[in-house]
This record gives C-alpha cells, sequence and structure tokens, in this order.
C-alpha cells in the first residue's frame, strides 16, 4: 500500500497526516483519494508531486510500488 | 516641423541624414541608419547602453541631439572590429566570459575603448569607476574587469 | 574560481568543464546581435500605451474619438477589444495565473489597480504621434484610496482592490470582501512546546523592500498579422511557447494560428516569463493591418513590470544550549502587487528548507496592494524567506557565541534528511558548501574597526519541466544542435558542449540554434535554472538518438550487423568480425550519408523530475562608515553545489550576477512611492542597482556534488546565488555596527539611525 503524506491545506482538508492506499500509478491513486475525499476533488490537479523523494512536475502516470511514499506539493517553477 | 540637414562621420564613413530637432543621435542611428549595435536601456543616460563616442568623447547617445553631430566623428560598436578581425577588448571580453545576455555589451565595449585611448595601465579602481555609467546586470562586473585589464595589457603588448 | 569535487560522478569528460568561448559571443560584442527592440519591417507601426496616473481608481468612462482623429493614428485598442474570460488557473512563472488577471493586467478592465496601469493603446506612424495621442484620449476616473502597504490592506477598514474575491487556501481565512488573496500554513510537531524548552529563543521582524528584475534591455516586440487570422509576435522573453499560450488564452485565439520568434534576450532574471505588450500589439496590428512594434521606456519597466514581492516576516527561532534547533515559527505577508500571486508559496517551501527543524510552523499570506503586480524574480520568494530564516541564525550564533558556519552545520540538511516541504533528499551539497566557505581564505581575513563579516545559506528546488531538442549532422561531420530556449546566460554554449561531449567532436563544430516556436519542438521557459539540467538532458538524448544512426550507418558501410559497431570516442568501431575495419570518424560517416540512408538527423524530449536542489553558502565582508552610514562591500565569495558545471566560467557568472542582485536588493534597491501611489524613482538614478565601482570582485568557489537525476550531475545553478546574499549582507553590516539590521535595503539614513539608536 503506497503512503501518501498531506500537508498543509491537504492536511486540513483530508483530517489526516496520512493515510495508506492501494494504487499501481499515481492517477489511480488520485482518482482513489477524489472517491475516499469529495472534499479533495480537483485540489491535485497541477501539483507538484514527490515519489520516495523525486520530485516531478507531472506524475500522472507515474508508477507506485507498494512501499512509496507520495507527497502532493504546490506547482514548483521558478524564475 | 522642418528637418535639419546633417553631415557627420561615423566610423571613419561619412553620413548624410535628416532628423527633427529633438531627435536622439541614439535615435537616428538606430531607427534612421540600421545602427542597432548601439542599445537603448533608458534613455536617460543612466545606463551606458547606448555609449559612443563623440570626437573621441565617450558620450551617452541618447542624451545627444542628432542635430549637434554635425561635422563631428562619432564611433559606434560596429566600428570597434577592423579587417584584421576583433579589436582585443572585444577578444577578451568573449575569452572571460564577461557578458551573458550581451545587451550592455556594446555599450562597455565602446567604454573600455575610450578609457584604454586615455589611461592604457588602469588599476582596477580606475576601471570599476570609469565604467561605473554602464550597468550591467547578470555578472557582477567581476569577469568585465578582468577582461578591460587583461584587454589593457595585451594593448600594451604585455601577456597578463 | 577553485573546484572542490565531491565523490560519485566517475565518468571523464573530455568538453564538459572546459570553458570554450561561447557560440553567439562574435555577434554580441560587435553589436550583430538582434535583441526585440532591434527588428524593424517594412510599413511597421509604433505602438504607445496611456497608462493610469492613478494608483487605484474606477474606470467611469474612456473616449478614444478624439485621439483616433489625431494625425497618424491607425488604431487604438482598450480592454473593450479585448474578449471576456473566465477565471481559471494557468501555470507560467513561479505559479499559476489566472487568465482573467493576466488579461486584466495587460490592459486594466473597469478599475486600475497601480500607478502606471495600462489603459489603452494607440499605433501611430511614428511613436510621437502615438504619445500625442494618448494624450487625447480622455479617461473620466473616480479615484480610490491607495493600498500602498501591507499594514494598509490588512487595516480593518481597508480599500478593496478586487471587490466580491474570497481569499483561497488554508482555514481559517477571512470572511468577506479582503485584499488577503491567499492563506498558506503548515506545522510539524509541537512547536510551543517545543520553544518551551528551547535554551535561546529569538524573535523578530525582517522587512524587504519591493525590488525590480533589473534587465538592461525593456520589454519589446513586433507583431504581424495576416488576414487569415495568423499572428507572428518577435519577442524578448524568457518562454516563446509560454508568449504563445499566454496570447492565446488573453486573446482566446486558436494557439495554431501564433508564431513567437524569441529575439536575444537582454536580461530576464524571472521578469520575461509573463507578458505585457504581445497581445496589445497584436490587437492593434489587427486593426491597423500593419505590423506594429511596441517598446517600453525605462520608467514604463519599472511603473509596470514584474518587479517582486515587498515582505515583512515575523520569525522564531529556538535553539537548545548545544545549537540543535528545536522550533521555528514564522509569519510571511507578501506583496503581490494589484493582482493575487506572490510568489509565498515557493518562500514558504524553500524558508525550513536547508534545516532540519524538528518542530516549525509557518503562515503566509499573499495580499494585494496598488503596487505593479509582481513577477517571478530569480528563485521567487525564497529570497525573503532567507533573509527572515538566515538572519535569525546569526542572531543566534551571536547570543550562543558560536561560529555561525558551525552553528549551521550543526542543523544542516544531508541526504536521507526528510525536507520541510516533505520528501526526503537525495544526494545534496549543503555540508560541502559550508565546509567550503569555512576553509576559504576569506573566513579567515583579518577584520577592521568599523567592519563586519556575514555569513548567509540559501536553498533552491531548481525545476526539470519539457524540453525538446535536434541534432543533425552535416555533410562536413558538423552538428546542429537546435532547442527552443532563448539563451539569457551562454546556454547556447552548454548544449553544444553536450553535443561534443557526446559525439566526440571539437566544440567549435557544434551549431547550436534557438529556434522559434514553429521551427523547434516544446521547451518550457527559459527560467527555473532548468536549461543546462532538462534541455540538456534532451540534447544528450538527441545525440545517442544521432549516435544510434551513426552506428547502423557505419554498419552498413562494412555490410556488418549494428551489434558488430561500437561508438568509441568520436568514431565507430568495428567489434566482433567487423575489427578489421578501419575505424570511422563522424566525419567519414557524414561524408557518406547519402549513400547509407540520407541525412542523418535525430530528436529526443523529455520531462524529467525537478532537478535536484541547490545550496549556496556567502561571505561578505563590508566597512560602515559610522559618519555617513554608507556600506562597503570589501570582499565577496559565492560557494555553491554546481552538481557538475558544463561551463564553469557561466556557472561562475551566474554566482556572481546573483550575488550582485543580491548585495543591490540588500544595500540600495528600493520601490518609493509617494502618498497617491506613484512610483518616485522609476529610473537607473534614483532606483540604486549596483554599478562597477559599487562592487569588489567576487570570488567563487564551484561545488560539484554529483546530482543523481542527470547524467552528468548536472544542478540548475541559475536562482540559487540570489538567495542568500540579503542575510549575509544584513548579517556583515549588523556585526559591524553592532545593531542587529531588520530593514532593507540597508541604506544610509537607515544604518545610521540604527547606529543612532544604539547610542541612545
Amino acid at each position: 500500500m503506497a503512503k501518501v503524506v498531506f500537508t498543509g491545506g491537504l492536511r486540513t482538508l483530508v483530517g489526516a497526516e496520512s493515510i495508506e492506499l492501494e494504487a499501481a500509478r499515481v492517477v489511480d491513486l488520485v482518482a482513489a483519494l477524489y472517491a475516499r475525499y469529495p472534499a479533495l476533488e480537483g485540489k491535485l490537479e497541477g501539483a507538484t508531486v514527490a515519489i520516495d523523494g523525486t520530485l516531478h512536475h507531472d506524475a500522472r502516470y507515474q508508477r507506485l510500488l507498494p512501499t512509496s511514499e507520495v507527497h502532493f506539493l504546490a506547482p514548483i517553477a521558478g524564475g | 516641423m522642418a528637418k535639419i540637414q546633417v553631415q557627420t562621420t561615423i566610423n571613419g564613413e561619412t553620413f548624410d541624414y535628416l532628423c527633427d530637432g529633438q531627435q536622439s543621435l541614439l535615435s537616428v542611428l538606430r531607427d534612421e541608419l540600421g545602427l542597432t549595435g548601439t542599445k537603448e536601456g533608458c534613455s536617460t543616460g543612466d545606463c551606458g547602453a547606448c555609449s559612443i563616442t563623440l570626437d573621441g568623447q565617450l558620450v551617452p547617445s541618447c542624451l545627444v541631439l542628432a542635430a549637434e553631430a554635425q561635422g563631428r566623428e562619432i564611433g559606434t560598436v560596429e566600428g570597434v572590429s577592423s579587417a584584421t578581425g576583433l579589436h582585443p577588448i572585444q577578444q577578451k571580453f568573449l575569452e572571460h566570459a564577461a557578458l551573458q545576455c550581451g545587451v550592455c555589451t556594446p555599450g562597455l565595449i565602446v567604454a573600455t575603448r575610450a578609457l584604454l585611448l586615455k589611461n592604457p595601465n588602469p588599476t582596477e579602481a580606475e576601471a570599476r569607476y570609469y565604467l561605473a555609467g554602464n550597468l550591467c546586470r547578470c555578472t557582477g562586473y567581476d569577469k568585465i574587469i578582468k577582461a578591460v585589464l587583461d584587454a589593457a595589457a595585451s594593448m600594451r603588448g604585455e601577456s597578463a | 574560481m577553485s573546484n572542490q569535487n565531491g565523490s560519485g560522478s566517475d565518468r571523464k569528460f573530455k568538453v564538459v568543464g572546459t570553458r570554450p568561448i561561447r557560440h553567439d559571443g562574435l555577434d554580441k560584442v560587435t553589436g550583430r546581435a538582434n535583441y526585440g527592440a532591434d527588428l524593424a519591417l517594412p510599413g511597421m507601426l509604433q505602438g504607445a500605451i496611456l497608462r493610469s496616473p492613478h494608483a487605484h481608481a474606477r474606470i467611469k468612462k474612456l473616449d478614444v474619438s478624439k485621439a483616433l482623429a489625431m494625425p497618424g493614428v491607425k488604431a487604438i485598442v482598450t480592454s473593450a477589444d479585448f474578449p471576456e474570460i473566465g477565471s481559471g488557473g494557468m501555470a507560467a512563472g513561479e505559479s499559476h495565473i489566472d487568465p482573467k488577471d493576466l488579461q486584466a493586467n495587460i490592459m486594466a478592465r473597469g478599475k486600475v489597480l497601480y500607478h502606471g496601469h495600462a489603459v489603452a493603446a494607440v499605433a501611430a506612424s511614428t511613436i510621437e504621434q502615438a504619445r500625442e495621442a494618448c494624450k487625447m484620449i480622455t479617461v473620466d476616473y473616480e479615484v480610490l484610496k491607495p493600498v500602498m502597504t501591507l499594514a494598509q490592506a490588512l487595516a480593518k477598514d481597508a480599500p478593496i482592490l478586487h471587490e466580491g474575491r474570497k481569499a483561497v487556501g488554508v482555514p481559517p481565512l477571512p470572511e468577506g470582501d479582503t485584499n488577503i488573496m491567499m492563506r498558506l500554513a503548515n506545522a510539524k510537531g509541537d512547536v510551543d512546546a517545543a520553544f518551551k524548552g528551547a535554551d535561546v529563543v529569538v524573535e523578530g521582524w525582517y522587512e524587504a523592500s519591493m525590488a525590480h528584475q533589473g534587465y538592461i534591455e525593456p520589454h519589446a516586440t513586433v507583431v504581424t498579422t495576416r488576414e487569415n487570422g495568423q499572428a507572428e509576435i518577435w519577442c524578448s522573453t524568457q518562454g516563446p511557447f509560454a508568449v504563445k499560450s499566454m496570447v492565446a488564452v488573453t486573446l482566446q485565439m486558436d494557439p495554431n494560428l501564433i508564431r513567437v520568434t524569441p529575439s536575444e534576450i537582454g536580461g530576464g532574471f524571472g521578469g520575461k516569463t509573463t507578458i505585457y505588450l504581445e497581445p496589445v500589439a497584436v490587437l492593434l496590428s489587427r486593426k491597423a493591418r500593419r505590423p506594429v512594434k511596441m517598446v517600453m521606456s525605462r520608467e514604463e519597466v519599472f511603473r509596470a513590470t514584474g518587479p517582486t514581492s515587498g515582505t515583512r516576516i515575523w520569525a522564531k527561532l529556538g535553539v537548545k544550549k548545544d545549537g540543535s534547533f528545536v522550533a521555528a515559527d514564522t509569519r510571511m505577508e507578501f506583496e503581490a502587487g494589484g493582482f493575487a500571486g506572490s510568489p509565498m508559496g515557493a518562500a514558504s517551501m524553500t524558508l525550513y528548507a536547508a534545516y532540519n527543524i524538528p518542530n516549525f510552523r509557518f503562515e503566509g499570506l499573499d495580499i494585494v496592494v496598488n503596487r505593479p503586480k509582481v513577477a517571478a524574480y530569480r528563485a521567487p520568494g525564497a529570497p525573503n524567506a532567507a533573509y527572515a530564516l538566515e538572519t535569525a541564525i546569526d542572531e543566534l550564533a551571536q547570543k550562543l557565541a558560536i561560529d555561525p558556519i558551525d552553528l549551521r552545520l550543526k542543523n544542516a540538511v544531508k541526504e536521507g534528511d526528510v525536507a520541510s516541504y516533505g520528501p526526503k533528499y537525495d544526494r545534496i551539497g549543503f555540508i560541502e558548501c559550508l565546509q567550503a566557505a569555512k576553509n576559504h581564505p576569506q573566513y579567515k581575513a583579518p577584520l577592521g574597526k568599523n567592519q563586519g563579516r556575514g555569513v548567509g545559506a540559501g536553498f533552491w528546488f531548481n525545476v526539470g519541466l519539457q524540453s525538446s531538442a535536434t541534432v543533425s549532422i552535416n555533410d562536413d561531420g558538423s552538428a546542429v544542435v537546435r532547442t527552443g530556449n532563448p539563451d539569457i546566460g551562454g546556454s547556447r554554449a552548454s548544449m553544444a558542449i553536450t553535443v561534443a561531449e557526446e559525439l566526440g567532436i571539437p566544440v567549435e563544430r557544434v551549431r547550436p540554434l534557438v529556434g522559434d516556436t514553429d521551427t523547434v519542438g516544446y521547451c518550457d521557459l527559459t527560467g527555473g535554472s532548468r536549461v543546462t539540467y532538462a534541455t540538456g538532458m534532451a540534447v544528450i538524448e538527441a545525440s545517442k538518438n544521432v549516435i544510434e544512426h551513426l552506428r547502423a550507418r557505419a554498419a552498413t558501410i562494412w555490410g556488418c550487423e549494428v551489434d558488430a559497431v561500437e561508438w568509441r570516442d568520436g568514431q565507430a568501431v568495428g567489434t566482433n568480425g567487423a575489427s578489421n575495419n578501419k575505424p570511422l570518424s563522424l566525419a567519414d560517416i557524414a561524408k557518406q550519408m547519402a549513400h547509407t540512408g540520407g541525412p542523418i538527423i535525430a530528436s529526443a524530449s523529455v520531462n524529467p523530475p525537478a532537478a535536484g536542489p541547490g545550496f549556496g553558502v556567502h561571505l561578505c565582508d563590508i566597512e560602515v562608515d559610522p559618519e555617513t552610514g554608507r556600506s562597503t562591500v570589501l570582499r565577496y565569495l559565492v560557494v555553491q553545489d554546481a552538481g557538475k558545471a558544463v561551463h564553469p566560467s557561466y556557472v561562475e557568472g551566474q554566482f556572481q550576477g546573483g550575488a550582485a542582485q543580491g548585495i543591490g536588493w540588500a544595500l540600495w534597491e528600493e520601490y518609493l512611492f509617494d502618498k497617491d501611489g506613484k512610483m518616485e524613482n522609476p529610473g537607473f538614478l534614483d532606483y540604486r542597482m549596483p554599478v562597477a565601482s559599487d562592487l569588489p570582485m567576487i570570488d567563487t568557489v564551484v561545488v560539484e556534488v554529483p546530482n543523481p537525476l542527470h547524467p552528468y550531475g548536472v544542478r540548475g545553478v541559475g536562482e540559487t546565488p540570489i538567495v542568500p546574499p540579503l542575510a549575509t549582507v544584513g548579517n556583515a553590516v549588523s556585526r559591524a555596527i553592532g545593531v542587529r539590521m531588520h530593514q532593507l535595503p540597508m541604506t544610509p539614513p537607515r544604518v545610521l539611525d540604527a547606529i543612532e539608536t544604539k547610542k541612545g
């Protein structure tokens, strides 16, 4: 089961610091999160996603391991 | 309004142009004569991107009226290199990576040429004060000053 | 200029790490290079913009009829010519921009939100005619009270910039109309309990002024439109593809009709990641059916284009006697300018990123004020955040009588530590940077009277994002590499170096080109310190694809299987039954292209992960004249982890340039407004950027701890250098005068005030 860690506003919406979910890819994980937490709906689009420490600008079809730890962060760009 | 006819020398070549009374020399160089190597950064004489020489003296061309150039000798960046190749100042700017975006570079090259004609062996402080009218936002001036001092040494026939 | 190698990358490079003369250099030292304002087209009109004389006002009536009748006037555009669009996010620069706001910033709709906000535009035969016509446009304003400071914006009875717009983000959010556009907050551990257990606590407010990127080339564009709706846009930009999508959204155009050609760019630093003129020029050109050129004056650049946020940050940091951080708490208030979208989000993520702090909390507010809408500026938000935290760390070091580098070393993040923003760090070089600074001769140089030494550190994510590249081989064995990233500081050279490294040919035999949006594959913008990293990766991939072709061509020539051909040191070498063939160079194969299948060309594209964080440590030695309050920078050192320096001169150049910008922000640069909200210093004489005589040589140490995400170990280097200087310079001044400074810039009057206060 992949572990999803929430910070800031997402934590407030979910009401937990982290949860575990079964998902093969990020897109499946997001769908499962939306289903479980309707308040999250749409809030994870465009996020920078950290999977086991690596920050992906677009992680939609990234595969997850059962041991993966996932963070949803604000989009990161720069000047 | 009647145009003013001006005859001048630019980089050793004779030019005739018509200009308005309030038109800057920078505007004539860029917009009428197509000499766009001279850049416009502020039009208030504060940035040095439009540096040229007028009878050998370094001036911001945005503060010179085009009509004032009558009978005078203008030097722009387009006249710095020659048939034999780059001027040592240009060569040293390249070797020292003394430019990043490059938009201040034409002004700095012209200003450095004016400096080294006056003072072939400037100290670092002298170079910094002479070039204080030429803003560069990319480099922090470090590599520019190194290039200027190295160009001076090279023009004096010394290897730095 | 020394190199300190971290262990790791054992690849022996031939070209990477050398310092060839940049390929575009010749045109830049001779004045041939064409920047935004250097293009002229036959029949071209000149455009000018009428700007608001008020910082906050409602537009009651706008009449252009008199102006239209002026000599030479061919077209006038107002907000009525822009399509109405809805809200919604779009990625650009440092944050998601609301297209409706983007459009309203380009041309005010209903309300002006800062002095200098565009309200109409004129195209005429000459620029003088266009400017004269602007004066004949009559605008009836209902002048409103301007909101110029964060305190005014947050006051109970504050005038509201955007009526009916609700704050978003993390609750609790303000009820009803507010100038707070977004609130972010996060916490870890039990902060209050941890502070109780701390041995020493410092807290204070740290203020930084709004500052401008200060690129020397003003914004400029030339636009041609066609009868079939197509628009050809030439402009100075960090991202031609971003311009294309932003013009498409603001004008609700089919993007397929838009082609953007980037000119040479005369500096950007984030400020040219957004658009101001381009859609206006498209509309003017459409109406006039002529090409239109628009060039900003310096005054317009200051009044109406992207500064970065002024900030007020309250920070509190608690520490044990041994120097270990136990708790931190921060409240950050960011000026967004007239529209939502300051870099507060990035600031909140970078704030604690360099240190292990077991308990922390922050709150961040994005606040609209009647100042120009901020744009990205080099590591957006991070310098402001680091100013607060790195100053607090310096205060703690003084209170604990601990060396400020040792205090940082004790708490610095390293591989495997969990970043404050969530994930674990892979290989990073912060410790190596701190040690290199500590070992540098400057750190031991004696200080005289009225002199102080400041230490500061900084972190920036560096980004990846999308890039593509095409490499083609000429029949003489030379190569061309094309990408879509405007070369803002030497990236053509690093792209050419990369091709030369992969193909094994001299770097002079590679010609690097920057294409327009129709001639190259998609590239995200030149920003986020991403070009040498991400676009470089696309170039590596494209070069490898070319090598596959070269092996196949060699196999054709030799009549053997491809498997029997290896590419080694720039030539095809036969193995397994083909080894009796004389190796073929790239030139040998290129000569036979026509016989072996035609031209050799290959492309590649990438969307790599965010790029491996950059850490930097700066040292500043300063002397303060106690009579005048004037600060003189005596020595300055930048130490930063570059992962692997592809062209070390341009890496050093990024270090030095970022430091100089930070020094300017710390000592001299600020936006000054009068009581009506008009900027008082919109020129280089009074907005005081560093000049050559203000600075010493800026020494650099390039630390190389390879980035595991990149084949060469490259990390982005462009942004990190502006993160440490605000605190570094501030700490130096504070130590020189013996009073802690809390406000930037530290102009002579402010320093004198501080000295007077100390005397009592």
